[in-house]
């Protein structure tokens, strides 16, 4: 099944469990979604439960912020992770500060869904990767699911959740095929990651589709230089599986972070620095971050190639924390 | 200026002795509230910003007063009056703005940001425009649910030039959404007048071109704001679809505490304080014989009694503990279970929040920040100051 199938049957399995699942976005409906994820949905369960909205990111955010604390369960799809920031206001002064700032009264059960990720020349405002600015917010809860299991698993356990999720899809992800299981109460727990290969000789952390490049580089570095990577997917930012990662880090003591979006004050930076501050009698080498280039995304697609990581890229850094040995 | 149907109705309300006098002590609560807060913010007992609303007590009270129980409503940052006027108990109104436990919000959201669920008052938020979108998706969840509860919105002329104002105008038409939208026009955002930050001045009017037909109401007359308001809701509540208010108000203080009120001249606010709402609602019931000179007397010094001890409740009522500081970020469960799961573990790991039975004393985790944060003492220096 592909990683948006396994979406597309998440929403459709949540929304028959629990008639207060409603999807509202933009071309979710009759259009079936700008990358289909939400296909079929409108004809079986009508325009009450699937709505098409007006282009008014921050407002539909907001419409979803409101009928949460009414007591629904919104999912809202915003076409790509860029056009998030129009919604920001909602997303951070409302959605995540709500319950904090009212003492504890209400709660906001709602999830925005949203791809983010390059490689289709769709250039610099609508391919960017903004994990870290989610990350950033105490009150939300932050996934980046790489895998259609983790894609369905994970996109039904933040609609059962009673927290506001940012649920960040991957535009190249959409159409990668996987395993998923069939069983309707299958979901993915946030706050478990994921070890994708056991190694030995050094962490890979790889968030988003970068947990899939970090793998196949990690085969590379197995077969060109007998060095066994250990390659971890958090699947989930906020909670953070940080101890699986310290775990795995006092076992290999080195460490690669790998990440598509920028490097200043991104996904790496707070991981490394979490790791240097928990387990840094364990590491023999620095930690390696490599993220993306600190650009706006080029529409050129040789220059959209260079500005967010591949596998040599990977391997060098891994060879860097090596070479000290 | 309300219409035939809408002073007809405030007519027969006003009939009714009780209500009136029920209005006119709302109206009072609020003044008398509002002007021990500022002292209070004076005296340093209420931190941060403190947007008081004296002079725009019709507006609240005569809208407040057409939601039913079951009706929700949502304010802005200047929204001590509206959850007054819903009924929340004005201990807990003064003690949040002191910051206490017993706080409507614990103590976390302050002046800007009062919220009562039990009385459906759905909160005071400080992001001018923000609140719209929350209001239209209350309606949404009534709507959906199947339920006849509807939403009043209140917001300033200022907020009337936020992307979200055209946004939820048009999703509210698009969507015949259960709410009225009142502004409270008081006639400057922050220390820009009307004319000068909006080019439509006939503010019933901008929700025009998106479908959402305007109504106005007298803001400083509470009959005319209670009857055109209820028309609004009758309106929304039978035909399922938004409409738009227009209350003209003023301001008789000015934009928060720290307002110096160079924007307007002594003179305006001198005119618009011979309209003072508690006043001349307070002259006509007496002269209509609905209410006498003692009994007025008498309620004003209930009322004051009944600030003063808000303020005795606010000023006994504790500090939140360091260990509430991570409280209520996150719905704990399976997926949360606790901050602690969300990474932060510096500089010593925090035993996490759900683990919060601990003794407060038992926090040596906490003395970094309790080193740098300001405490009670402090308070009491800036007073000096």
């Amino acid at each position: 099944m592909r990683y948006r199938e396994a979406l597309n049957e998440a929403l459709r399995e949540e929304m028959a469990r629990d008639e207060n699942v409603l999807l509202l976005g933009e071309d979710i409906g009759v259009f079936n979604g700008a990358f289909k994820v939400t296909a079929g949905l409108l004809e079986e369960f009508g325009d009450k439960r699937v709505r098409d909205t007006p282009i008014s990111e921050n407002t539909i955010v907001g419409m979803g912020v409101g009928a949460a604390m009414i007591g629904l369960r919104p999912v809202v799809e915003l076409m790509t992770i860029n056009f998030s920031l129009l919604a920001m206001d909602q997303i951070v002064n409302h959605a995540a500060t709500i319950r904090y700032m009212f003492g504890g009264q209400v709660k906001v059960p709602l999830v925005v869904r949203m791809p983010q990720g390059a490689g289709h020349q769709l250039g610099p405002t609508h391919s960017h990767s903004w994990e870290a600015l989610f990350l950033h917010v105490p009150g939300l809860l932050v996934a980046t699911p790489t895998t259609a299991a983790d894609a369905k698993g994970l996109l039904k356990a933040a609609i059962r959740d009673d927290n506001p999720v940012v649920f960040i899809e991957h535009e190249y992800l959409y159409g990668q095929r996987g395993e998923v299981p069939d069983d309707e109460d299958f979901t993915v727990r946030f706050g478990v990651a994921a070890i994708r290969r056991e190694g030995t000789d050094v962490t890979i952390v790889g968030i988003s589709r970068m947990a899939l490049t970090a793998a196949r580089a990690a085969k590379t570095l197995s077969e060109a230089h007998g060095i066994e990577a250990e390659v971890i997917d958090p699947r989930t930012l906020r909670p953070l599986d940080l101890d699986t990662i310290l775990e795995s880090v006092r076992k290999t003591n080195r460490c690669v972070i790998v990440e598509e979006g920028w490097p200043h004050g991104g996904v790496g930076a707070n991981l490394a620095a979490l790791v240097q501050e928990q387990a840094f009698d364990d590491l023999d080498a620095p930690i390696q971050r490599v993220t993306g280039a600190d650009v706006p995304m080029p529409y050129s697609k040789p220059l959209e190639q260079i500005a967010f990581p591949h596998e040599p890229q990977i391997v060098d850094a891994v060879l860097a924390t090596i070479r000290d040995r | 200026m309300a219409d035939n149907v809408a002073e007809t109705a405030a007519q027969a309300r006003l009939l009714e002795p009780d209500v009136a006098r029920g209005w006119l002590a709302t109206m009072m609560l609020i003044r008398r509230f509002e002007e021990r807060a500022g002292e209070m913010y004076a005296k340093a007992k209420v931190g941060g910003f403190l947007h008081l609303a004296i002079g725009e007590e019709a507006t609240i009270v005569g809208s407040t007063r057409a939601l039913r129980d079951q009706d929700y409503l949502i304010s802005t940052y200047r929204s001590h009056g509206h959850t007054l006027a819903r009924g929340s108990d004005p201990n807990r109104v003064m003690a949040e703005l002191f910051g206490r436990v017993d706080g409507l919000c614990n103590g976390r959201g302050g002046s800007m940001h009062m919220f009562d669920l039990e009385k459906r008052f759905m909160g005071g938020y400080g992001i001018v425009g923000g609140n719209l979108p929350l209001a239209a998706g209350f309606a949404l969840a009534s709507d959906y649910l199947g339920r006849d509860e509807v939403t009043l919105c209140q917001f300033g002329d200022g907020a009337s030039n936020q992307g979200t104002f055209g946004e939820t105008m048009n999703l509210a038409a698009l969507w015949s959404l259960p709410v009225v939208f009142m502004i409270t026009n008081n006639q400057f955002g922050m220390g820009t007048s009307l004319e000068r930050h909006s080019a439509m001045t006939d503010l019933l009017r901008k929700g025009e071109g998106f479908g959402v037909p305007g109504m106005r109401c007298d803001g400083m007359d509470v009959a005319d704001t209670y009857a055109v308001t209820t028309e609004a809701l009758r309106i929304v509540r039978e035909e399922r679809r938004p409409v738009l208010v227009e209350a003209v108000t003023y301001r008789f203080r000015g934009h928060s505490m720290a307002d110096p009120e160079e924007y307007r001249t002594k003179e305006q606010v001198d005119e618009w304080r011979k309209r003072d709402p508690l006043s001349v609602f307070g002259d006509q019931l007496v002269a209509e014989g609905i209410l006498d000179a003692d009994e007025r007397a008498r309620m004003d010094a209930e009322t004051v009694q009944r600030v003063d001890a808000a303020v005795a409740f606010a000023d006994a009522s504790p500090h939140p503990s360091p260990n509430a500081l991570y409280d209520d970020i996150y719905v704990l469960g399976d997926q949360v279970r606790g901050w602690y799961s969300v990474d932060e573990r510096t500089p010593t790991p925090h035993r996490g929040e759900d683990e919060r039975s601990m003794d407060d004393a038992d926090l040596p985790q906490h003395e970094h920040a309790e080193r740098a944060a300001p405490t009670p003492a402090d308070d009491a220096q800036r007073d000096e100051d």
